[in-house]
């Protein structure tokens, strides 16, 4: 904690204030959105969160599966083609709390992350990313079905 | 301590990949027990990659993650038998850290 | 998406048109196989077999000692190909024995663990010592991870156990009447969305007895043969059969010795 505090005088602005009150950790103030905003209950509020509404972009890509066996692990990858792409939010539009996951992508990485989510039922994976402060989407449908016995 | 992860880490041309799978439970707090009880939140929250001490991912995530979270990010910068770090943070902080050599 | 992908998809979409209902379940199956492979890279019982691995060579139980000297079956510590020969018999218990039993057998002689204690806490998959066999049933099942099936059938232990084992395949009882021949003993049989291999011959690679030890992703649990049997016969309305029981062996010996030739893809990764 005390060294945390300390690193978190260094920052600057609002969240320097809430580092040092302990309310938010030194990992989120270097983060895009605050941990609250992941509880939202909407796409939309999902959006706002993150920024505002994204333009639809053909050079952002939700890799995910047309139907997937188990909606317990849904394999998810967001590839961005746009230059200086720094942040990538992944959503699941009707899950009860639709933002998932937010990758914080630096200088020298690719914006291409994989990760595995869950989803309710079938619905729109909502990739949003931030490329030069601006916010990009693509949408890709993925039907859920549960499928048989389990062998 | 939590269970180690599994991470493994390719060089091909210039580029790094890196794929990690975490062990752990990434409850979303959601879920009723058969008393029907809510079984608590129990997830990954932060998840920190970095390589000769330079972050090169951070993720925040929800129990909206997969159980048994897999993970693949790829960068450049690194040589073979550079070493990447992950480590993870859980709601309960408890945490996580292991590296892997780059192959 | 990416045009070629949009290419595919065009096509697909054109034979569509052309033939309803089969090619609809056509396309599903696509998609299911489509989803089944993105799932490959990174399964999760990868970490199962870590663990596993991790407890075999460590030292442990009253005897504090590790299990790197147990036999499967191919000599004291060979892991490779044991698998793939299991169930089979073993001449210091007299009796045919299969990976999860022998197991415990080590686990009994080797380190002095009690094995009724050990029977009982099998079923629970997961937590305490019965996690430590399905983690270490993972790691030994994939050291032969590549290789063929090729069980023993030349004692007649074996034998017979082969023949027990065809016989309960066929049994038909329970309240629902079904056998394992219900569900699998049909070419092309399937139940909603998953495919039912066919076990009175070899079903291929990786399917089948070729596919157990499995994570199974719908509940994030590490199934080996003995809880997939365990869950079939629940399935069927059955009573379940007690773990390593004679019943479980000799439908080993029948599913392995059917699939000799099929190359093991353990783990591997489902529903």
């Amino acid at each position: 904690m005390k060294s945390t505090r300390r690193s978190a005088l260094k920052a600057t602005g609002a969240f320097a204030t809430l580092v040092s009150l302990g309310l938010v950790t030194q990992s989120q103030a270097q983060a895009a959105v605050d941990r609250a905003s992941f509880s939202v209950k909407t796409l939309d509020d999902a959006l706002k969160a993150i920024g505002g509404t994204p333009a639809n972009s053909d050079q952002v890509t939700v890799v995910s599966p047309d139907i997937a066996e188990n909606g317990a692990v849904v394999p998810v990858g967001v590839t961005s083609k746009l230059p200086n792409t720094t942040e990538i939010y992944i959503i699941i539009e009707k899950n009860p709390t639709p933002l998932a996951a937010a990758f914080m992508i630096p200088a020298g990485t690719a914006a291409d992350v994989q990760t595995r989510v869950k989803m309710g039922q079938s619905t729109n994976v909502v990739a949003v990313v931030k490329a030069d402060g601006k916010l990009f989407s693509a949408t890709k449908e993925t039907k859920v079905t549960l499928g048989g016995c389990g062998g | 301590m939590a269970d180690p992860m599994r991470i493994r880490a390719a060089l091909a041309g210039d580029e790094t990949t890196v794929r990690v799978l975490m062990a752990h439970i990434m409850e979303p707090g959601t879920r009723r027990d058969a008393a029907g009880a809510l079984i608590p939140a129990h997830f990954i929250q932060d998840v920190d990659a970095s390589h000769n001490g330079k972050s090169v991912l951070k993720a925040m995530w929800t129990g909206a993650v997969s159980q048994n979270p897999f993970l693949s990010f790829k960068f450049k910068g690194a040589a073979k038998g550079d070493k990447v770090v992950v480590k993870w943070v859980d709601n309960k902080r408890d945490t996580r850290t292991d590296e892997a050599t780059i192959a | 998406m990416r045009s070629s992908e949009a290419i595919r998809l065009a096509i697909l979409a054109g034979a569509l048109s052309a033939a309803a209902a089969a090619s609809a379940q056509g396309t599903t199956a696509e998609g299911i196989a489509k989803y089944r492979e993105m799932l490959q890279d990174g399964n999760p019982a990868d970490l199962f077999d870590m663990k596993g691995e991790e407890l075999w060579k460590q030292k442990r139980g009253p005897k504090a000692a590790t299990l790197e000297r147990c036999d499967l079956g191919k000599g004291p510590g060979v892991l490779a190909g044991a698998f793939t020969e299991l169930p089979r018999f073993f001449a210091d218990t007299g009796k045919v024995m299969d990976l999860e039993t022998r197991l415990i057998h080590c686990m009994v002689t080797i380190q002095g663990f009690n094995e009724s204690d050990l029977y009982k806490a099998a079923p629970s998959i997961g937590r305490g010592e019965g996690a430590n066999l399905v983690a270490m049933t993972t790691y030994l099942a994939t050291q032969s991870r590549g290789m063929r099936f090729n069980l023993p059938q030349n004692r007649p232990e074996e034998k017979n156990m082969y023949e027990v084992g065809k016989r309960l395949f066929f049994q038909r009882a329970g309240p629902h009447d079904f056998s394992c021949s219900s569900c699998h003993g049909v070419e092309g049989g399937r139940i909603r969305l998953q495919d039912l291999p066919l076990l009175t011959k070899n079903p291929g690679d990786g399917v089948g007895f070729a596919a157990w030890p499995a994570y199974r992703v719908s509940n994030g649990q590490m199934w080996t043969m003995q809880k997939r049997l365990n869950d079939c016969y629940r399935q069927q309305r059955f009573p379940e059969p007690k773990f390593g029981s004679d019943v479980t062996i000799a439908l080993g010996v029948y599913m392995g010795v059917n699939a000799k030739g099929a190359v093991s893809a353990v783990p591997t990764i489902k529903r």
